[in-house]
């Protein structure tokens, strides 16, 4: 059973009866999934987590709808990993990487659209949709397609060819649109008024969104229930970075937590599109759109939908917010890799070069246990770090050729 | 200039269920006030108190975001379809 109460619009607090709507009526708000958190904490401890699936669905109570039956992909509990010589690297102390590339299709999207489907299903829908700058499409069309659903996804025609092949083989429908995300978004919104379909980031947002408070949970849970002092996630919508910071503060309003959390959020972008970075750093309380122009093209949304709340919630927890350059971007996949053994995509170069500029800014600091999020497998962005990592050297097949290539070299 | 103005589902029930209305107006701000003649009510929840748009709901002229181009203020031409879209999508 679930604890949901109803939707409520975070802007005018209205609320709603459980359906597939997203926006309030009255302001246009987003709408929220209230839950009776009392009824909550009587039924949720430590032990009935440790006793559940290791997936997101250990925490199913704290989720807006019950765990679906078998035939669906096992979602989440992903390695948290100390990453001691990334932390060396940086002039860091206690840093871990949560590695959410080790997912169904290689990014924290499959932890989404698992909601998302199961509350598809609940509302007896045929058909799994999205708006997707990649990541979520691989998710939608691979869980449509083991839950015997139909899949139609939505795509910017310029995406990593990686993404497209990653998405098609699951056999749904992939529409590539001629223009940018923001674009591939408005179209969906207005589909989603046309079609009964489940589109996963527009009317079923509500609920897909709360699945990504299980990266917080789950953080808690390997920090042995403590929390981090300092997360740094990456920013494209912001919905990720708002529901961590809401997980945090759940397990605490759940009693799951000794002491109140007091993590610092702190947001990464790229600056070929970083509407949030500007305003954070500007000072400004108005996000400005912009058309993307980076090879973080997972994040790359110049109108971001939590853009706000995600000021908001960098702000609220004296965070910082950081953009880099696409040199940066593949410079921090590079680091992330030579140094922890983890291939991330472009989105977490963004994250790993932010930790570092934040760091260098001292807004990240060394006494502080911080946990980066890398939300990504870097196969799905090869071309961006292909010019930088081929073979040392090609030899003959001989002795004296491998001699002469490395003199000198024992160990 | 006549100009038709796509409603979301949301504000249907403002406009007797119409999916797209035809108004006058030289601007994307004109339109929409001739919007509120029309079917009244729509103003107040296009706007907040100050007279500015909601932050939730995006205004697109043809393809553009109406912030990319002059904001309420922006020209129409005869025959351009405004869409009034809810912004809290995607991601």
């Amino acid at each position: 059973m679930t604890y949901v109460q109803s939707l409520r619009c975070r802007e005018c607090e209205r609320t709603y009866d459980i359906a597939p709507i997203y926006t309030c009526e009255w302001c246009f708000g987003p709408l929220e999934v209230a839950y009776d958190y009392e009824a909550i904490a009587a039924n949720i401890s430590r032990e009935s987590i440790a006793a559940g699936p290791e997936t997101i669905w250990r925490y199913a109570p704290l989720l807006p709808v019950d765990p679906p039956g078998a035939s669906t992909l096992p979602v989440g509990f992903t390695p948290l990993l100390r990453a001691d010589r990334l932390a060396a690297e940086l002039g860091l102390g206690e840093l871990w990487i949560k590695d959410d590339t080790r997912n169904p299709t290689n990014a924290f999207k499959d932890r989404v659209v698992a909601v998302a489907l199961a509350k598809a299903l609940e509302f007896g829908m045929k058909t799994l949709a999205c708006a997707s700058t990649g990541n979520l499409a691989n998710a939608v069309a691979a869980h449509a397609a083991r839950a015997g659903l139909h899949s139609v996804v939505f795509i910017p025609a310029d995406l990593e060819a990686a993404k497209i092949v990653t998405t098609a083989v699951y056999g749904g429908t992939v529409v590539a649109i001629d223009g940018n995300y923001d674009d591939v978004n408005r179209l969906c919104v207005e589909l989603a008024s046309e079609r009964p379909w489940a589109f996963a980031n527009v009317n079923m947002r509500p609920f897909y969104a709360e699945g990504s408070k299980t990266l917080a949970f789950e953080t808690a849970e390997q920090l042995g229930w403590e929390t981090p002092d300092h997360v740094v996630v990456p920013v494209g919508s912001g919905s990720l970075l708002t529901k961590i910071r809401k997980g945090f503060d759940e397990l605490h309003k759940v009693g799951l937590l000794d002491a109140p959390p007091a993590v610092r959020v702190s947001g990464a972008q790229a600056t070929g599109c970083s509407p949030v970075a500007s305003a954070f750093n500007e000072g400004s309380d108005t996000i400005t759109p912009v058309r993307p122009s980076t090879i973080a093209k997972s994040i790359a949304i110049g109108n971001p939908a939590d853009g706000y709340y995600t000021l908001d919630a960098v702000r609220e927890t004296g965070g910082g917010c950081a953009a880099v350059t696409d040199d940066e971007i593949v410079e921090g996949m590079r680091l992330l890799a030579r140094t922890e053994g983890i291939f991330g995509e472009t989105a977490a170069g963004v994250t790993i070069a932010s930790l570092k500029k934040l760091t260098q800014e001292g807004v990240v600091r060394p006494d502080e246990r911080v946990v980066a999020y890398v939300t990504g497998h870097g196969l799905k962005t090869l071309d961006s770090v292909a010019p930088h990592a081929g073979v040392s050297v090609t030899i003959k097949p001989t002795l004296e050729a491998f001699h002469e290539a490395f003199p000198g070299e024992d160990e | 200039m006549a100009v038709s103005i796509r409603i979301p589902t949301q504000l249907r029930t403002l406009s007797g269920g119409a999916a797209e209305v035809s108004v006058e107006g030289s601007t994307v701000g004109e339109a929409l006030a001739a919007l509120e003649t029309a079917h009244p009510g729509f103003a107040e929840r296009l706007y907040d108190e100050a007279g500015v748009l909601r932050r939730f709901v995006n205004v697109f002229l043809a393809e553009d975001d109406i912030r990319f181009l002059s904001g309420v203020d922006s020209p129409v031409t005869d025959g351009q379809t405004i869409s009034i879209v809810p912004a809290v999508a995607g991601g």
